[in-house]
C-alpha cells in the first residue's frame, strides 16, 4: 500500500480486519462509523446491513452502480457477460402491476447464506459483522455459488482482470467468483460504503447503512418506523439488505 | 461343475488394432486437456460463457461419465449376485470401465474449473457442499474400486472380494445420489425439483451405466471376433430396460411434481412446450431417442438376446441421457431467478428473460476430451490386465475346448466360477 494510494488495502486486511462499532448519523443515510484497531478481527456483535427506501430511488438512476464500480474496479458491460456487483432493477413493469418501483440488487449478505453452505472450499464466508465475501485465495472457480444464489448477486471473472480493473479496492482474479463486499474495506475504516455514499451526493438518500444489531443505529431507527421486507423472505435466508416499498 | 475363466490382455492378438483405438482415444483426451488449459490461462469468456449459465457442456459430459461410473460398477457387482455365472466375468471390466468412466469425468470437471491449481491446496473441504462431498466420493471410489481390481485379479487377494465389492458398491450407489444432491438441494433453484433429483440420478446412473458398460463389453467380443453370448446378452438388456423404464417413471414424477406447483409451471412449461431449443431436446433428444427407441428394441425377449439391440439401445440411452442433462443442467439455469415472484421485471438481461446458451466448440472438445480420457484409460487397462474372457460360462463347453494359446489366465490356475 503506497501513500499516493491511501485507498488500496491488501487481501488480508480486508478480510482480517476490524469492524467498526458505534455509528454517528450526519444526514439521512450518511453517516461516520467508529473504525476499530486493525487486527481485531471483525466484531460478532456488530450486524451490517442496509435498507433501500425504494420511494426514492429514481428509476433512471446509476450512481450506486457507477460508485460501485469506480470504487471496486469492476468493468462495464452488460451483467450477463461482465460481471456486475450491483445492479439496478425495475419491478411490476406489467399492466396488472400498475406503479413501478426501481432498486438496487446486489449481494444480500444473508445470515444463513447457501453460497456459503455449498461452497465446496470454504472461499465463500460469513465474517462475524455479517459480511459475505469470497477468499480469492481459495476460490477454485467452480460456481456452485453462483447456483445457489437466489439473487444473482455473484459473478464469475472469465477474463483477465486488467490493469485498470486491479485498481480497485478489493483483490479480484481471473478465474474465480466475486460480489458486492458491502465495501468491508471501508467499513473497516470506519467509513460508509461508497453507493450509500454516492447516492446520498446525488440527493436521492435512498440507501440507509448501519449495524441491525444497535436499536440507536439509524437503520433501526428506520426499520421501526417503516415497513421494509427482505427479498425473497420465503427463503427464510435472513438478508442484510431490506427494502421499503416495495409492495 | 466350476467352470473355469479364462482371462485374457487385449490387443495382443491385433496390436495394431488396439494401438489405433488408443491412439485415437488419447488424441481426444489430449485435445480436451490442450483446450481445458487454454480456458483456464485466457479465461472461459472464450466459451461464450456468460453469468446465467455458468455450467455448460462440460458439466452435462462430466455428471453424464460420473454417473455411468457408478452405473457401471453398481452392474459389475450386481450381475455376479443376481445373474450368477452369467455375470461372473463382468466384475474385472466392469470395475475398470468404472474407474475409467470416473476418471473421465472428474478430469472434465477439474478442467471446467476456473482455478482448478488451487483444489491442490484445499485439503479443508465443506462438508455441508456437495461439490466436496463429491470430491469424497471420487476419491474413495477410485481407491477402493483399485483394489476391489487388484482383489479380482490377485488369488492372494480373492479373499476380500466381499468386502471390496459391498465397499465399492456402496460409495457408487452414494456417489449417484450425491451427484443428485447437487441440484435437488439448491432450494434456490425448483426447478431441479428438490429431493426427487436424487433417486432420477440413481436410475439414470444404472441406465448409463449399463449402456456404457454394454458398449464396452460388445466392443471387447468383437475385437476378440467373439458374437454376442445370447443368455448374457439377455440379461444385460433386461437390465438395461429396467433401468431405463425406471429413469422414465422418476423424469415423469419429476415434471408432474413441477406441473402441480402453480409457481413452477412455468418453469416445466418452458423445458417442456415453449423454451425453445429445451423441449425438442426433451422430446426428441430425452423421450423418443433415449426412453421410446431403446424400450421398443428391447420389449420383445428374442430381440434382448442379439448383440445389436443391445448396442443399438445403449447408444440411444448414453444420448438420450446427455440430452436430459443438458435440459435438466442447462434449461434449469436458462430460467431467469424469481427474484420478485409473480412480477415482471427489467434489469439485467438474466433477470428478464431465459438464456440463450449455445455451446462452443471449446466446451464440446473439453467434454468429449473427458470421454477420450476414460476409453484411453480402459484400453491401456485391457491390454496391462487380464479383464476379459473368451468365452462365458454359458458357453462352458467350448469354453473347455478352447486352446487358443493367446488366452491367459489371470492367475495361474485361472479363476473358478460359481457354478
Ligand atoms: S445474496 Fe447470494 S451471494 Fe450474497 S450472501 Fe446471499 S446467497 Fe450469498
Ligand atoms: S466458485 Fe469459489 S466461492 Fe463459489 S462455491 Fe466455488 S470455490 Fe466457493
Amino acid at each position: 500500500m503506497s501513500d499516493e494510494q491511501p485507498t488500496r488495502v491488501s487481501r488480508r486486511q480486508v478480510l482480517g480486519g476490524a469492524a467498526a462499532l458505534a455509528g454517528v448519523s450526519l444526514a439521512p443515510g450518511l453517516f461516520l462509523v467508529q473504525a476499530q484497531a486493525a487486527g481485531t478481527g471483525a466484531d460478532s456483535s456488530v450486524r451490517w446491513g442496509l435498507l433501500v427506501d425504494t420511494t426514492r430511488c429514481p428509476a433512471d438512476c446509476e450512481a450506486c452502480v457507477d460508485a460501485c464500480q469506480a470504487e471496486n474496479g469492476w468493468p462495464t458491460g452488460e451483467a450477463t457477460e461482465h460481471p456486475q456487483w450491483i445492479r439496478k432493477m425495475v419491478v411490476g413493469t406489467g399492466e396488472r402491476d400498475g406503479a413501478e418501483q426501481a432498486l438496487p440488487v446486489m449481494c444480500q449478505h444473508c445470515a444463513d447464506p447457501p453460497c456459503v453452505s455449498v461452497c465446496p472450499t470454504h472461499a465463500s464466508f460469513k465474517r462475524d459483522d455479517g459480511i459475505v465475501l469470497v477468499d480469492k485465495h481459495r476460490c477454485i472457480g467452480c460456481r456452485y455459488c453462483m447456483m445457489a444464489c437466489p439473487f444473482h448477486a455473484r459473478s464469475f471473472v472469465d477474463a483477465p482482470v486488467t490493469a485498470h480493473a486491479s485498481e480497485g479496492n478489493y483483490p479480484r482474479g481471473k478465474g474465480t467468483v466475486e460480489a458486492c463486499t458491502l465495501c468491508v474495506h471501508r467499513i473497516d475504516r470506519g467509513e460508509i460504503p461508497a453507493c450509500v455514499e454516492r447516492c446520498a451526493q446525488e440527493g436521492h438518500a435512498a440507501l440507509v447503512f448501519g449495524d441491525l444489531n444497535d436499536p440507536d443505529s439509524e437503520i433501526r431507527r428506520a426499520l421501526r418506523e417503516r415497513v421494509a421486507t427482505p427479498l425473497r423472505g420465503d427463503l427464510g435466508l435472513d438478508p442484510g439488505v431490506r427494502y421499503q416499498g416495495l409492495s | 461343475m466350476a467352470a473355469r475363466i479364462r482371462y485374457r490382455y487385449l490387443g495382443r492378438e491385433h496390436p495394431f488394432q488396439w494401438l489405433a483405438a488408443l491412439a485415437g482415444a488419447a488424441l481426444v483426451a489430449l485435445g480436451g486437456a490442450a483446450t481445458g488449459l487454454y480456458l483456464i490461462t485466457a479465461g472461459h469468456h472464450v466459451t461464450g460463457m456468460d453469468n446465467q449459465v455458468v455450467w455448460g457442456l462440460p458439466h452435462v459430459f462430466a455428471i453424464a461419465l460420473i454417473l455411468a461410473g457408478s452405473g457401471a460398477f453398481g452392474i459389475a457387482a450386481l450381475a455376479p449376485r443376481l445373474a450368477g455365472p452369467l455375470g461372473h466375468p463382468w466384475g474385472r471390466l466392469g470395475t475398470a470401465a468404472a474407474i475409467a468412466l470416473l476418471l473421465g469425468g472428474l478430469a472434465i470437471l477439474l478442467l471446467d474449473l476456473g482455478s482448478p491449481q488451487r483444489i491442490l491446496a484445499a485439503v479443508w473441504l465443506n462438508p455441508l457442499s456437495s461439490f466436496s462431498r463429491n470430491i469424497a466420493l471420487y476419491t474413495a471410489f477410485t481407491a477402493i474400486a483399485l483394489i476391489h481390481l487388484g482383489a479380482l485379479i490377485e488369488p492372494r487377494m480373492r479373499r476380500y472380494v466381499g468386502i471390496t465389492g459391498t465397499l465399492a458398491a456402496l460409495v457408487a450407489l452414494l456417489l449417484a445420489l450425491n451427484v443428485g444432491s447437487i441440484f435437488g438441494m439448491l432450494g434456490t433453484r425448483p426447478v431441479y425439483g428438490g429431493a426427487i433429483m436424487m433417486p432420477l440420478f440413481l436410475a439414470s446412473a444404472l441406465a448409463y451405466g449399463t449402456a456404457a458398460f454394454a458398449l464396452v463389453w460388445q466392443a471387447v467380443l468383437r475385437s476378440q471376433g467373439q458374437a454376442s453370448p445370447p443368455a448374457a446378452t439377455a440379461w444385460l438388456a433386461m437390465a438395461l430396460l429396467t433401468s431405463v423404464i425406471a429413469t422414465a417413471a422418476l423424469l415423469v414424477l419429476h415434471f408432474l411434481t413441477l406441473l402441480y406447483q402453480p409457481d413452477l409451471q412455468e418453469a416445466a412449461r418452458f423445458l417442456l412446450i415453449d423454451g425453445g431449443a429445451y423441449p425438442i431436446l426433451f422430446w426428441i433428444g430425452v423421450v423418443a431417442i433415449g426412453i421410446i427407441t431403446p424400450t421398443l428394441l428391447l420389449l420383445r425377449r428374442p430381440a434382448r438376446a442379439r448383440g445389436r439391440a443391445l448396442v443399438g439401445a445403449s447408444g440411444c440411452v448414453l444420448a438420450g441421457g446427455l440430452a436430459h442433462l443438458f435440459v435438466v443442467i442447462v434449461g434449469g439455469q436458462a430460467i431467469p431467478l424469481q427474484i420478485f415472484p409473480g412480477r415482471e421485471v427489467t434489469g439485467a438481461g438474466f433477470d428478464e428473460e431465459a438464456a440463450s446458451y449455445v455451446p462452443s466448440a471449446w466446451e464440446a472438445l473439453v467434454g468429449l476430451g473427458g470421454v477420450g480420457l476414460a476409453l484411453a484409460i480402459l484400453l491401456l487397462a485391457l491390454r496391462v490386465l487380464p479383464l476379459t474372457v473368451k468365452h462365458l460360462p454359458d458357453e462352458a463347453r467350448s469354453m473347455h475346448a478352447d486352446s487358443d494359446p493367446v488366452t491367459r489366465s489371470g492367475s495361474e490356475a485361472g479363476e473358478p466360477a460359481p457354478s
